[in-house]
């Protein structure tokens, strides 16, 4: 009895390791996100859609590697706090203990800089949801790392070239005062030298400042054709309200960074007229029905907004760098050079944030073609006019 | 020029009466405890979120107002009760760390609560900004002053008109003495913190419609705060009104005519000038000394 008994655990035992070894080592995705701290407005999306599409991929049995094999797909997320120094340690974690191929993130562009000395010593690829095009400028000192938000330059070009065409050249800016805030103003006030605007006033005002009133004064004392404010909410939702109650008539113009629901949430009807430059996904359904994004658009607002709520741009680019890095692997397994090359050789990639041309000279890989103006009408996203 | 000047002035005394409510609460309690409390301004952050909670559940103002003041007044009442009165014969240091901590677990508790975004709370009352002289007011503005000057108002009647209050005075010139004179200097203090703790929630459920309500808004108020009542010498409520109304104004004109970059800075500033002044001796007045 006591034979059978164990010859019986035995097989088991046996028959355990037998189906261990039938599923094949996942492969390992690390990110960094905010999901608290100043930037989480940003980072909870991207959050969110990591998780998604880790669901997504394992549902359909994995990722299949360059041995045929299906694998699960494991992302390990860590939460920065939106803060440079947490940042680093949660990429050298996920590095050195988590042995993770390639981390997605971080949520902002002061992190995105902080953790690029980890990355690149330890050559690991990074793909950054940030925004500024430092990041991965210039591409022959960045090798490690590519990033899926269009450019600020890219960005502040599309927002200038609206501006001179409706004929506003004189322009008063606004920006918060971190990295993106600072790198906008850096990329604007170049652009606006190209384009022969002019800068009468130029503001900056902190992320948890009550109170934008003083800035603003300034500027209705200039009065400028048009204001430019550069931030995310909710002091963005701030001073945007300040700037209805000063009766301010003149177009207001804001970043990519206030292209979620909060900021109108929170703005309440002074958001209404005002506009921005930003990625095609906040007005899928108004793009054109040959729209080379607008089918993959459509889809991830679908699945998205089923599970989590409102879309917003920054889930998207969580959603391009997860899809690169899982194309990366596709193609290279889990040796980290191959995903690296495999990245940069990407090319006609149809993403969230943009079509997707990489090269060993341009780690974004996005155009113009990628942003566009949106305009804040009622409460609901337009395709400004 | 005039009217710019006006509205950084406006705008100056909107946000000072705010730090003034901040920086009673630390007076209130510092004087009758020794203690600097840290977790000032999570009360703020309480009562701000407290009325998000409450309208959002179809309160009305006045209603999410008062439940709102009473839930962050038992807080300020338990915190005493838990942490600082078994520490009550420790240093001051210890204390004072106590209350770092217990302003730690305070936002964390919020993060957990209410999450990371940022809420929004409706005005008092609706409708557009008033024009005072040149300068734009938001009405939720006049709600901070009109809340603000009705504490101040009542604050002086209860410490000058009441017994209760003249108690909280004498603990605070010389609890030895007021003990001996048969006060209970423990329920004196039971008392300070729970006044401290309706103050900050007053700021918070007044200033949410304005600034919206973060789990992470207590620290910089409560910083602010913290420099009004140093800049009245941490032992005088009216002098910590000035103060906070002294720094409010002082932040919108250094914002406003010379660069909003050093918005922050110019607290901060004011807080080291105002120590060394003291250290030197140059003050008039003196930040309340260990009795």
């Amino acid at each position: 009895m006591h034979l059978l008994l164990m010859l019986l655990i035995a097989a088991l035992m046996i028959g355990g390791a037998q189906a261990r070894a039938d599923a094949q080592e996942p492969y390992r995705i690390g990110a960094v996100f905010s999901i608290t701290g100043p930037g989480s407005s940003l980072g909870i999306p991207e959050r969110d859609t990591a998780l998604m599409l880790e669901a997504d991929i394992n549902a359909r049995g994995g990722i299949k590697g360059p041995d045929g094999r299906l694998h699960p797909l494991k992302i390990v997320i860590y939460d920065d706090a939106s803060d440079e120094t947490k940042a680093v340690l949660a990429a050298k974690k996920l590095i050195d203990e988590d042995k993770v191929t390639a981390i997605v993130g971080t949520t902002l562009s002061g992190t995105s800089l902080a953790i690029l000395d980890t990355v690149q010593k330890a050559e690991v690829p990074l793909i950054s949801c940030a925004a500024a095009a430092k990041i991965v400028e210039p591409a022959a000192e960045r090798k490690w790392v590519f990033k899926t938000p269009q450019s600020d330059h890219l960005i502040v070009g599309v927002l200038v070239d609206y501006l001179k065409a409706k004929g506003l050249t004189r322009v008063a800016w606004l920006n918060v005062d971190y990295a993106f805030g600072q790198l906008g103003w850096v990329e604007f006030e170049k652009a606006a030298q190209t384009a022969g605007l002019s800068i009468p006033v130029n503001e900056k005002f902190g992320q948890k400042d009550v109170d934008m009133t003083a800035q603003l004064t300034r500027v209705k004392a200039a009065a400028p054709q048009a204001v430019v404010v550069w931030s995310i909410p909710p002091s963005a939702s701030i001073a945007t309200r300040n700037y209805a109650d000063l009766g301010l008539k003149m177009p207001m113009f804001q970043s990519h960074g206030v292209g979620n629901k909060k900021f109108v949430e929170l703005a309440g009807p002074a958001a209404n007229g005002v506009m921005f430059p930003a990625g095609k996904l906040l007005v899928a359904e108004q793009l054109a029905d040959n729209d080379p994004q607008k089918a993959v658009l459509l889809a991830y607002a679908r699945d998205f907004e089923a599970r989590y709520g409102p879309r917003n741009t920054f889930g998207g680019h969580a959603w391009d760098a997860v899809q690169l890095a899982v194309r990366g692997i596709e193609r290279a397994g889990i040796d980290r050079a191959g995903v690296r090359a495999a990245i940069e050789s990407t090319r006609n990639f149809v993403g969230i944030s943009g079509v997707f041309d990489f090269s060993p000279t341009d780690h974004n890989g996005l155009d113009r073609r990628a942003a566009m103006m949106i305009q804040v009408v009622d409460g609901q996203w337009k395709t400004a006019k | 020029m005039g009217e710019q000047l006006a509205q950084y002035l406006a705008s100056g005394l909107v946000v000072g009466g705010i730090y003034a409510l901040i920086g009673l609460g630390f007076v209130i309690v510092y004087g009758v405890t020794r203690i600097v409390n840290f977790a000032q301004g999570e009360f703020v952050m309480l009562g701000a979120l407290g009325m998000v909670t409450l309208t959002a559940r179809g309160y009305g103002v006045g209603t999410a107002f008062v439940v709102s003041l009473l839930a962050v007044a038992t807080v300020g009442a338990l915190l005493e009760r838990v942490a600082v009165r078994p520490l009550r014969r420790a240093p001051a240091l210890a204390v004072l760390i106590l209350t770092i901590g217990a302003s730690i677990a305070l936002r964390g508790a919020a993060l957990l609560s209410w999450g990371t975004d940022p809420l929004a709370v409706p005005a008092f009352s609706a409708g557009p900004p008033l024009v005072v002289g040149g300068a734009v007011v938001v009405r939720q503005g006049v709600w901070v002053l009109a809340v603000a000057a009705s504490v101040f108002a009542a604050l002086w009647w209860f410490f000058n008109r009441t017994y209760a209050g003249t108690a909280v005075r004498a603990c605070a010139v010389n609890p030895r003495a007021a003990s001996l004179m048969g006060i209970r200097v423990d329920r004196v203090s039971l008392l300070a913190w729970t006044l401290s703790g309706a103050l900050g929630a007053t700021a918070g459920a007044v200033i949410a419609p304005i600034t919206y309500a973060t789990y992470d808004m207590g620290l910089m108020l409560g910083l602010k705060g913290f420099v009004a009542a140093v800049l009245g010498g941490l032992a005088s409520p009216p002098a910590a009104i000035a103060g906070g109304f002294a720094l409010g104004v002082l932040e919108s004109l250094a914002a406003g005519l010379v660069s909003s970059a050093y918005k922050d800075a110019v607290a901060f500033v004011v807080l080291i000038a105002v120590c060394l002044a003291q250290v030197a001796g140059w003050l008039p007045w003196r930040v309340a000394q260990e009795s």
